[in-house]
């Protein structure tokens, strides 16, 4: 036996799609297909009602049911969703995180009422809330308490429900916001750190080692996948000190960094999205060929992430790119490839270094819940770094701001778009089942269950076993997370845009638009002042705060409100801070609905300005939306945000008869 | 837009004339018609002082003043009290745009027509009130029965807030010695209720409410000094309500209010003419003195013309 080849080859790590839509039934006809199609685990996406706790029938939901995931408001639709999939064998991973606790109950009472016994169950559950806080946006509670349902579930798990992963420290969505990679890992570890804080508190020291070994990461991984490689490595060895230093766990099997993936979707692009599948499978590399840092799970995005709902057979394609990784290419027959290297080893100790330091920050802040608000202002600065060098073509994208010229793609040119929609109706189906589930069940039962949950969110006990009760009675999503919210209030995180640091003053074309600002407050009497608002219970707000932090810099007034607003919120904060110009931004695909509700609320008080519009808007929908009275639409691969700002500017202008500069 | 008619709105009582009342006052093309629109509510066109208790609430950033304001409003709503926020954000200075993000930390309902919030920028003078502010506070004043100015900072804003606000809450977060050192030196003026947040802490929270009563009573002042907790389920909340309003039945409205007329009848000033005009009104002791002698029921814009004409 030589040490340059493994004995056998390995096993090829979980591969899983992240999938989900409409309704259960529906994605538990997806989830089968996939299963047959070679997939070897369960990645399920919740629509973001029931990410965030309402019901279908919840205003909130509305325009949202279905759309970025499916739909599960109580145990019939958990049912429906993993009909004819065995429980006891499946590794379901649910990215779900505020409602965590009650999604997990839903699953175990699934279980339980097909005599799959808890304590079989494998699986995830996202439960990452600082992360919700930082980058995300579906939290539902106030920190304190979202950490307290986090320690619980992990106390639970450890003993009920041994082979399941209760949380998944998300870097994930730390990239996707912005973070360099010394802020991904510092970040993510701190997260950790605070999490296994909270669980100390709740369970017996002799378990820690198990809970330590519970605690798993979801990352990201980007292009540069060389560095990226060394991320996860950087991260392995940061896991394994913690470990031993500060919760003193012995076990190696314990101290091992366990890591799921999905690989980057901010680097994805709009125009030529083909050149997206490339990036996806380097990215793919940087995750799979070092042995001494593999991931344990991956999903890879689909090549049409940045163009809207990808189809079944985009899936596909992502899944296969997996496939050929894993069964046609050597990776697995080798012993890590990368032991030794010097270049490894040194882009290894420049990360260490690097995320120690930040660490020492968080640490210094009183710890990763205290420094959600410096964390979050870090990001939202990274963020726009990375945009700056994008914009000044520091920083080359293929397709974006370098080789922009492209025949027509024949992949944009099938009847649907190249993507998904999901059916209008389904909302109000969902809508009407629901309050058919209200009625058919037994009410007593239902409240006697929310009772005794109220009782035990108010005291210090385990929350699971009243929630599995509450689950088991027929309580709906929305009715576990609104006991909750009466219980442990409401909260509203950080924007992180007030903190974020001023533009360069050297920026000659925002210096441009500034004057152009400036001209025309002049003449209107007061600053030009936008509104900036996310309808919708979609969360992804780093482009949005962008916009915002961009304005600011423009010299506009910027009134920014943060997510999760209702059309008549946002008009009503349009009429009362007497803006010029509305920009709302929407990623999750509820365009269609909510663009049009907000035109009709702001009608409805009156307020006439010009709307503009950015987010994931397919062409074809960009019509209905000018239509609708809607100014300008933006997309991704209007990747200039001073041009926007420019644009706006001058749409101001002409709705209130400033003469144009000469 | 007709500054007599919103103010005729205003008497009225029609609080959906706040926003374009807000649009008139910051628009700095629009002096003569603010001028009528304060006209229209001054006390004499109102019989007697404008019926809102006008509060202020400052402090330093991060003691938890939105927090603490969002829980005011719902009770003020709850007890049936409309309620107009005029929240001023610190202006980025470099460019001149300004991030108001405060307005995103009060929750409010978009269907309750009695709760106005408004944000402002301070317009690059840190801390301090823009012109605009104060003639907002003076309008609304006689529509609203609650009319907040809430500020970022301690020292120079408070003391701006004090002269146009009935009652100044300062608050601030339990352990933060500054705000005693502030007032020890007097760099700080004696705020009328000073409110600790964060109760909740418990025992940090109580014996920084007791050293802060203990400074108090040393300073020989009357402040009220009131612990809150903004987490749920909120506490203190009541308290500081009633520590508020009894603040306001202890004042001479008239007094109060006509002092607050001439302060911001000179800040206007200032604010048009510079320091060099205020020089030549004699300095601000002499122009004080001047407006002194003026009729206490004059508006601001007839006591700003009047130390103009005085200036010519």
């Amino acid at each position: 036996m030589s040490d340059h080849r493994l004995p056998e080859r390995d096993r090829p790590w979980m591969m899983r799609t992240y999938a989900g839509h409409s309704t259960a039934k529906a994605s538990n006809e997806l989830y089968r297909g996939n299963l047959g199609k070679g997939q070897t685990g369960l990645s399920v996406a919740f629509d973001l009602p029931t990410q965030t706790g309402y019901d279908p029938d919840h205003e909130l939901a509305r325009g949202e049911v279905g759309k970025v995931g499916v739909p599960v408001a109580h145990k019939g639709d958990m049912h429906a969703l993993m009909d004819g999939i065995p429980l006891g064998e499946m590794n379901t991973s649910m990215t779900i995180n505020a409602t965590a606790a009650w999604l997990l109950a839903l699953y175990i009472v699934t279980a339980e009422e097909n005599g799959v016994a808890e304590s079989t169950l494998q699986g995830t559950t996202q439960n990452d809330i600082i992360k919700e806080f930082l980058a995300r946006g579906t939290y539902a509670f106030p920190p304190g308490p979202s950490m307290r349902l986090i320690a619980d579930m992990v106390a639970y798990t450890v003993e009920r429900v041994p082979k399941w992963n209760p949380i998944n420290i998300c870097s994930y969505h730390l990239q996707e916001a912005g973070a360099t990679p010394v802020q991904e890992i510092a970040y993510a570890m701190s997260n950790a750190i605070a999490v296994l804080d909270a669980v100390q508190e709740r369970v017996a020291q002799e378990l820690m080692g198990k809970v330590f070994g519970r605690i798993s990461f979801f990352v990201n991984a980007g292009v540069r996948f060389v560095e990226e490689h060394a991320k996860l490595r950087a991260m392995g060895v940061l896991w394994e000190e913690l470990g031993r230093e500060r919760y003193g766990v012995q076990d190696p099997k314990h101290l091992r960094f366990r890591y799921g993936v999905q690989v980057n979707s901010l680097g994805l692009t709009e125009s030529q999205p083909e050149n997206n599948v490339q990036r996806i499978v380097l990215e793919a590399l940087a995750v799979s060929m070092g042995r001494n840092a593999r991931a344990r799970a991956i999903q890879l995005p689909a090549w049409n992430e940045a163009l809207g709902l990808p189809r079944p057979w985009d899936q596909q394609w992502s899944l296969r790119i997996q496939q050929v990784l894993a069964y046609e290419t050597d990776i697995l027959e080798y012993p890590d490839i990368f032991e030794g290297s010097k270049v490894m080893d040194g882009l290894v100790a420049e990360l260490l270094e690097g995320a120690r330091t930040e660490m020492a920050v968080v640490a210094e802040h009183g710890g990763a819940v205290k420094a959600v608000d410096y964390m979050k202002a870090a990001l939202v600065d990274s963020h726009r770094e990375r945009l700056r060098r994008i914009e000044a073509d520091e920083q080359i994208v293929v397709g974006l701001n370098r080789y922009e010229d492209s025949e027509p793609s024949p992949l944009l040119q099938g009847a649907d778009g190249g993507i998904l929609t999901v059916d209008t109706e389904v909302e109000a189906q969902q809508r009407e089942a629901v309050a058919q589930w209200r009625a058919s069940r037994d009410q007593a039962a239902v409240d006697d269950a929310l009772k005794e949950l109220a009782r035990v969110a108010e005291g210090d006990e385990n929350i699971m076993a009243a929630t599995i009760a509450a689950a088991r009675a027929g309580a709906t999503t929305g009715e576990w997370a609104q006991t909750l919210r009466d219980v442990f209030g409401e909260f509203r995180a950080p924007t992180g845009v007030g903190e974020a640091a001023a533009a360069a003053d050297s920026d000659a074309e925002l210096a441009a638009v500034r004057n152009e600002v400036e001209r025309v407050s002049e003449q209107l009497g007061r600053t030009l002042k936008i509104l900036v608002g996310k309808p919708g219970l979609d969360g992804h707000s780093n482009g949005a705060e962008q916009i915002a932090v961009r304005a600011r810099d423009a010299g506009m007034d910027v009134v920014y409100d943060g997510i999760r607003l209702t059309p008549s919120q946002i008009a009503a904060s349009a009429l009362q801070e007497g803006v010029h110009v509305v920009g709302l931004s929407i990623l999750s695909g509820s365009h269609r609905e909510l663009i049009p509700s907000v035109m009709e609320a702001l009608r409805e008080r009156g307020v006439d300005v010009p709307v503009v519009v950015g987010g994931i808007i397919p062409e074809a929908d960009v019509e209905p939306l000018k239509v609708a009275g809607v100014a300008a639409v933006y997309t991704p691969k209007d990747f200039d945000i001073t041009k926007i700002m420019r644009d706006v500017v001058t749409l101001v202008a002409e709705r209130n008869g400033v003469a144009s500069a000469a | 837009m007709n500054g007599a008619e919103l103010g005729e709105r205003l008497r009225d009582g029609d609080l959906s004339a706040a926003p374009a009342v807000l649009n008139l006052v910051e628009n700095r093309k629009a002096r003569g018609e603010v001028a009528a629109l304060l006209h229209a509510v001054a006390p004499a066109r109102l019989g007697g002082e404008a019926r809102a208790h006008i509060v202020g609430v400052t402090g330093p950033p991060g003691a938890g003043k939105s927090t603490l304001l969002s829980e005011l409003v719902r009770a003020w709503r709850a007890g049936g009290r409309s309620v107009a926020v005029l929240a001023v954000d610190p202006s980025s200075k470099r460019s001149g745009g300004a991030l108001l993000g405060d307005r995103a930390r009060i929750a409010f309902d978009p269907h309750d027509d009695g709760i106005f919030i408004r944000s402002t920028a301070a317009g690059g003078r840190l801390g301090g009130l823009a012109p605009a502010t104060r003639a907002a506070a003076h309008a609304l004043a006689a529509a609203f029965d609650i009319v907040v100015i809430e500020t970022v900072g301690v020292g120079q804003s408070e003391t701006e807030v004090a002269e146009v606000a009935d009652t100044v809450a300062v608050i601030v977060q339990p352990g933060s010695g500054d705000v005693l050192q502030f007032l020890k030196s007097g760099i700080m003026e004696i705020p009328d209720v000073l409110v600790v947040t964060k109760a909740d802490l418990g025992e940090i929270a109580l014996r920084a409410r007791r050293d802060l009563n203990a400074a108090m009573r040393s300073l020989g002042g009357r402040t009220k000094v009131v612990a809150v907790s903004s987490i749920a389920p909120p506490s203190g909340i009541e308290d500081l309500i009633a520590a508020l309003d009894e603040h306001r039945d202890q004042l001479d409205l008239r007094k109060a209010r006509t002092a607050a007329r001439r302060a911001s009848a000179l800040a206007d000033f200032a604010a048009e003419h510079g320091e060099r005009g205020v020089r030549e009104l004699g300095g601000r002791r002499a122009a004080a003195d001047f407006l002194e002698q003026q009729d206490a029921g004059l508006d601001v814009p007839a006591l700003t013309a009047a130390l103009e004409g005085l200036r010519a």
